[in-house]
């Protein structure tokens, strides 16, 4: 169990990395989510992974760790406000500086692109 | 009441930011009633602190449990010498940049005031706590705060920086959150005097991996520091907020210096075994290296605003080289130091900013332009603030400087310290000059008279009150050096917080 929990998390945070690296806000958006999600997950195991472990005492024979929970649950709240942040963020760049990319610029050398996928002109 | 005393800073700002957002408050016409109870959230956010500062001096920190849940179970605030004057300079700062504020920037948008309010929350909150993960908690709200303050008034510039600065924020919290974990998981504690306890009986592979989250922690707090490869936000982000936020952002920075200073005093410090004081290897030529990249931006700084943004990565750098330094004294300079570097940022934002709206397109950029309306009371100002930024006698920055420098005491440590903080000073008081020549003294003609761009009343009493905060420093230098040197007696004094909070194991 734990190294398939452990391949998960670092399999999210390898995507997340990896997306937030791209150039344009969509992926990056994505990959910050994706970093949240494995973030969440990791804060989850430290209290330990234990099955059919109640976080209250006397449930169970054995109980698991409540603190962890408590930790993800505001991890949660606060990663998801950001992330609806960002997105609105993203699109108001959209609109203010006219393309989709965080640097707000075309980067060099790049073919440009006559009709965008994200492009309101369609 | 006395008793909550110590939370009482942090529910100002939020009941009072909640309440502007209601009717009396709320809406475009009634832009006055908020700025009466802005301001006079302000001053009550004041009143506290100095409320708060006394009681610490008569009777030693004290510690507040939340919810009355006894550490370090529940979460628990803890306000010593360090935290209270942090607070009051937060609430000092808070001041200015609102009066200031109320020459129009707080009506380019309606939640100006109660944002302002949270933001002021976030950052006394950061200051208060004594548990790691509600630290992470005041950090977010705090940034959340300041993502919304920078993009206030809209523009491109600000969009395009805002962009930057969130999302480098938002993997910055996910690190913070994995170091976190890391600790929790070999500690099985948050709170910072607990962990302090339990950091040196570990060993092995716990060891290694309470290593790595301090390292992460590390890297978090760095972040928000400006510390040197960490620090590429910065100059773009200050810049282009508005000057008021930008004014405030000043001690944002600090926020990440107080974290280096408690969690690696209190935790990593002197008593954490094998783990003492691990990241000096990587903080003192870091440091070191920040100074000069602060100096080299203010060199290469094409505006006004891009020269205050440097002179903040400075006052970092020499900060986090007073830390490297690990002795009381020279936290205690420190903390003097981070009060007069705080005030001086924000008073050089707000007048780049009234400088720049009497110079027509050129704003603040170092061109010939046209002169400004009032080259006597603006010169004035900038004349007084570069004094103080450099550290001429008789201001602030002069004892501030010569504090920190004191307390490099031995052999390499003295002559690195003072040959950076000495260089860089002669480099910003050419390029200050050189500003100076080009915005007040190379325009094309005379300037028109039209009465809307003078400096509005606001904007001198918000600058004037950060700028006399100087020489009253510089008088009052004797009491001030002696509490912060208290602060820091009682934060390197790691047993204290454990007695405080009467943990297990304390004695």
């Amino acid at each position: 169990m734990e190294l398939l929990y452990s391949l998960c998390v670092g399999v999210m945070t390898f995507s997340g990395v990896f997306l937030c690296l791209r150039g344009r806000t969509f992926p990056v958006v994505l990959g910050l989510m994706m970093l949240g999600y494995a973030v969440n997950l990791f804060l989850f195991s430290t209290g330990r992974l234990s099955l059919g472990g109640a976080a209250i005492l006397g449930e169970s024979e054995t109980y698991a760790d409540p603190l962890p929970q408590a930790l993800v649950l505001t991890a949660i709240v606060i990663g998801f406000a950001m992330t609806a942040y960002a997105v609105i963020l993203s699109m108001r760049a959209r609109a203010d500086l006219g393309n989709d990319f965080v640097d707000g610029k075309e980067p060099p050398g790049r073919p440009k692109q006559s009709v965008s996928r994200w492009s309101s002109k369609q | 009441m006395m008793d909550h005393l110590p939370i009482l800073p942090i529910l100002v700002s939020l009941i009072g930011g909640l309440l502007l957002l209601l009717p009396p408050f709320a809406g475009i016409e009634r832009y006055v009633n908020r700025r009466a109870a802005a301001l006079f959230l302000c001053l009550l956010q004041i009143a506290v602190a100095i409320a708060l500062m006394a009681k610490i001096i008569d009777a030693g920190p004290i510690m507040y449990a939340v919810g009355n849940w006894q550490a370090p179970f529940g979460i628990i605030l803890y306000a010593d010498s360090l935290a209270a004057l942090l607070v009051l300079l937060t609430g000092f700062l808070g001041l200015a940049s609102t009066l200031y504020s109320f020459a129009g920037t707080d009506r380019e948008g309606h939640y100006f005031h109660p944002i302002m309010q949270f933001q002021l929350m976030g950052i006394t909150g950061a200051f208060l706590t004594h548990d790691l993960f509600n630290l992470f908690v005041f950090f977010e709200v705090l940034l959340i705060a300041s993502y919304v303050l920078l993009v206030h008034g809209g523009g491109k510039q600000r969009t395009q920086a805002n962009v930057h600065y969130v999302i480098l924020n938002l993997v910055g919290s996910a690190i913070f959150l994995i170091a976190l974990g890391t600790l929790y998981g070999t500690t099985g504690t948050l709170n910072i005097a607990d962990m302090s306890l339990k950091i040196s009986t570990l060993s092995g592979g716990e060891q290694v991996l309470a290593k790595v989250g301090g390292m992460m922690l590390m890297v978090v707090f760095g972040l928000k520091a400006a510390m040197l490869p960490l620090h590429f936000w910065l100059p773009n982000t200050y810049s282009a907020a508005s000057a008021p936020v930008a004014a405030l952002f000043a001690i944002m920075t600090k926020v990440g210096i107080y974290s280096i200073f408690r969690v690696f005093t209190v935790i990593f410090g002197e008593g954490a075994g094998a783990l003492s004081n691990m990241v000096l290897p990587w903080v003192w030529p870091l440091a070191i290296l920040t100074v000069i990249a602060g100096t080299i931006g203010v060199l290469a700084s094409p505006n006004l605003r891009n020269i205050a943004a440097n002179t903040v990565l400075i006052s970092v750098g020499t900060l986090l080289m007073a830390f490297s330094i690990r002795s009381p004294e020279a936290s205690g300079a420190a903390f003097y130091y981070a009060l007069h570097s705080t005030l001086i940022s924000a008073v050089l934002f707000m007048l780049a900013d009234m400088i720049g709206q009497q110079r027509g397109k050129a704003f603040d950029r170092f061109v010939i332009a046209k002169k400004v309306t009032q080259p006597t009371l603006l010169g004035a100002l900038f004349f007084v603030a570069a004094m103080v930024v450099v550290g001429l006698p008789p201001f602030s920055g002069f004892i501030g400087k010569v504090v920190v420098l004191q307390s490099a005491a031995t052999g390499l440590d003295k002559a690195l310290v003072w040959s950076t903080v000495l260089i860089s000073t002669l480099l910003t008081i050419i390029v200050l000059a050189r500003a100076g020549t080009t915005l007040f003294w190379r325009h094309a003609g005379e300037s028109a008279n039209s009465e809307d761009e003078s400096a509005s009343v606001w904007q001198v009493v918000g600058v004037v009150l950060l700028l006399v905060a100087s020489p009253m420093m510089a008088i009052f230098a004797a009491p001030i050096t002696e509490y912060t040197a208290m602060a820091a007696a009682q934060l390197h004094d790691v047993r204290l917080p454990v007695s405080v909070l009467q943990l297990q194991g304390g004695q």
